[in-house]
């Protein structure tokens, strides 16, 4: 087990940019998830980690030890992918041991290996059986299974469950989670699945045509988003943003207005009057009889109803659509007024930049 | 089954059932008149050999008056060898033009589709002076070098496709494994590529085995004719043993009937192999 550092590390194709100065430290036996839209250069950077694509500037270094220039056999990485890309022609034990041979692990070695992560992944019964007679689940735990003989410093995922079906996904994200609880190991995980990212992260890096986002823990991500990026990507359904401007600023508070809700009071803030600002809310922050500065009102136009909730799609006064999510078992009715509320600390403002203003208050 | 669909299935069996006989006609002529006499041959050429024709005068004779089984020793060498030479050589050519990127790759995967284009016996008079300077004409080595040219360049072709087809994730994840490329090679790519390998197989040995041509040309002796060259020895100008023509070409069809059958296991224990996913 052992830290990732990467230092300034860029991709190039021709002229096209797929990485840009990007900087990322791991510690030891962290979870980190990447995720992003797709084309992000998530893939990119996990490939690169793993080495087998190069870089076109900038440093990797795995277990403090420069890894620029060494094949992926060499770097103590392995990788999950997401075809599971298990060998066809030969059985779950020979899948999992025909690297070994390469790498110098000694025969006892091998079956002690074999054994250990058989009883992990409960494999036992299937150790004889080809790939073709497993089901994805199965399929996807050799593959994991292949990469814990290894005994990596770091584990590479790229998007592992993304060929599950979905009640297998969530039983194979806990048996993850679990995994990584007993190896204590590094992993670095890409997926675009945002509930993969949340539950398993020990930290989420959020990517974006090729630049890092966000690094932070999920909640962080989630409470005090740092750019709008971010904050439209992190949340399902995504944040409502309201176009406003700074109406005044008075006694080191600002006052927002904008043409898709009432008013909003904001804290001392380095924002000068007539500064553009976006003003975002998560659909499940608005309320119909909560508390707080914020208020947006419309008219109800179409109710999708979950069971625990319902997502009611608002059109505000300047014509445009925003979502809010309400619980219980009074649903609004399409056609119906609405005025919704959110309290200051659910009120996320973005200057001009798309830089986050407002500080997450503790209120 | 409802009427229809049997009626239609009849007749596609029918057409099918003609057709077979249409291309297997002429061989089980010759095979049935193999085993007769000389005067039934000519009197009565359709007919099944029966007790009074069957005659076993021409397999006697080519076995006893020519070098029958150094010719087929010498076909088979030949056709063995270079199967195996075209087999290993391409798919080591299509592995590299497919996977690694290299100055000239595209330049050398076109100069090879040249060869798929332009027949090999345009260069006859060529390769003769060429074997000739080097000392390689009259021997199986010649003709082993000219049929590994030949089938090359289809080989190749074939077997890229092919190998485009395996997911590369397959070669990234040995490669993070820690196995070496020529492991990966002939490890992984190799057991894959069984299906393809059957097929550029037979597409390979049938030309070479038949191939009058390049015997008839750069072999002079006994002892390095080709079965097919062999068999020309009974073609006279005026007087043709069919006896023996017969009997040699009927034997001649056996090594290529059971290199196809031993192939086709094969070809149907790839194609049921799964390959990914």
């Amino acid at each position: 087990m052992a830290n990732l550092r990467i230092e300034n590390l860029n991709k190039r194709y021709g002229t096209l940019a797929v990485l840009s100065d990007v900087n990322l430290t791991i510690e030891d036996g962290e979870f980190v998830v990447l995720v992003g839209p797709s084309g992000c250069g998530k893939s990119t950077l996990l490939r690169m980690i793993a080495g087998l694509d190069g870089a076109s500037g900038g440093d990797i270094h795995i277990a403090d030890k420069l890894v620029n220039t060494f094949p992926p056999a060499k770097r103590g990485i392995a990788m999950v992918f997401q075809s599971y890309a298990l060998y066809p022609h030969m059985n779950v034990r020979k899948n999992m041991t025909f690297g070994l041979k390469f790498t110098g692990v000694p025969p006892a070695e091998r079956e002690r290996r074999v054994t250990e992560a058989a009883r992990m992944l409960r494999l036992e019964e299937l150790l004889h059986r080809h790939p073709r007679d497993l089901s994805g689940g199965q399929r996807q735990r050799v593959a994991i299974g292949r990469a814990i003989v290894r005994e990596p410093a770091v584990f590479l995922f790229d998007e592992p469950l993304s060929n599950l079906d979905a009640a297998l996904r969530v039983s194979t994200r806990v048996e993850i989670a679990n995994l990584h609880r007993m190896l204590k190991a590094t992993i670095v995980y890409v997926t675009h699945d945002q509930v993969e990212a949340m539950t398993l992260a020990d930290r989420i890096v959020v990517m974006n045509k090729g630049r890092i986002e966000q690094v932070g823990k999920p909640l962080d991500l989630y409470y005090a988003p740092a750019n709008l990026f971010v904050a439209g990507f992190v949340g399902s359904p995504a944040m409502n943003f309201f176009a406003a401007k700074v109406e005044s600023v008075e006694g080191g508070g600002a006052r927002v207005v904008g043409p898709g809700f009432c008013s909003l009071d904001l804290p001392a803030t380095s924002l000068k009057v007539g500064d553009p600002v976006t003003v975002g809310v998560r659909p499940e922050h608005l309320g119909r009889e909560a508390e707080g500065p914020f208020a947006a009102e419309g008219v109800v136009e179409h109710v999708e109803r979950l069971g625990e909730s319902s997502f009611a799609y608002v059109r505000r006064p300047d014509d445009r659509l925003f979502v809010a999510e309400v619980r219980g078992r009074l649903t609004p009715m399409p056609g119906e007024r609405t005025r919704l509320i959110a309290a200051a600390r659910d009120v996320h403002v973005f200057d001009a930049s798309g830089r986050r203003v407002s500080a997450h208050t503790s209120s | 089954m409802t009427v229809d669909q049997r009626a239609r299935s009849l007749g596609v069996h029918l057409v099918l059932i003609a057709y077979s006989l249409l291309a297997v006609g002429p061989i089980l002529l010759v095979v049935m008149n193999s085993f007769k006499a000389r005067s039934a041959i000519f009197g009565a050429p359709l007919a099944l050999p029966d007790a009074s024709t069957f005659s076993l005068i021409g397999y006697q004779k080519v076995l006893r008056a020519s070098n029958i089984l150094t010719y087929f020793s010498n076909s088979l060498i030949v056709t063995l060898v270079s199967m195996a030479l075209v087999l290993l050589f391409g798919a080591m050519a299509a592995w590299a033009l497919t996977e690694y990127r290299f100055r000239g790759s595209t330049a050398l995967a076109l100069f090879l589709s040249i060869g798929i284009m332009v027949p090999i016996r345009l260069g006859s008079v060529e390769i003769l002076n060429m074997m000739r300077s080097a000392n390689l004409n009259d021997t199986l080595t010649g003709l082993i070098l000219i049929y590994v040219a030949q089938g090359l360049p289809m080989s190749i072709f074939i077997l890229s496709e092919f190998i485009q087809q395996i997911p590369s994730d397959l070669r990234d994840a040995a490669r993070c494994d820690g196995v070496p490329e020529t492991r990966i090679f002939l490890e992984i790519v190799a057991p894959l590529l069984r299906p393809a390998i059957a097929t550029v197989a037979v597409f390979t040995v049938v030309p070479i085995w038949n191939d009058l041509w390049f015997p008839l040309i750069l072999t002079s002796s006994d002892s390095t004719h080709t079965v097919t060259l062999g068999v020309q020895q009974f073609l006279g100008q005026y007087i043709t043993d069919w006896n023996s023509v017969l009997a040699a070409l009927s034997m001649a069809i056996l090594p290529v009937v059971a290199i196809y059958v031993i192939l086709s296991r094969q070809l149907i224990a790839g194609l049921t192999s799964g390959a990914v996913k």
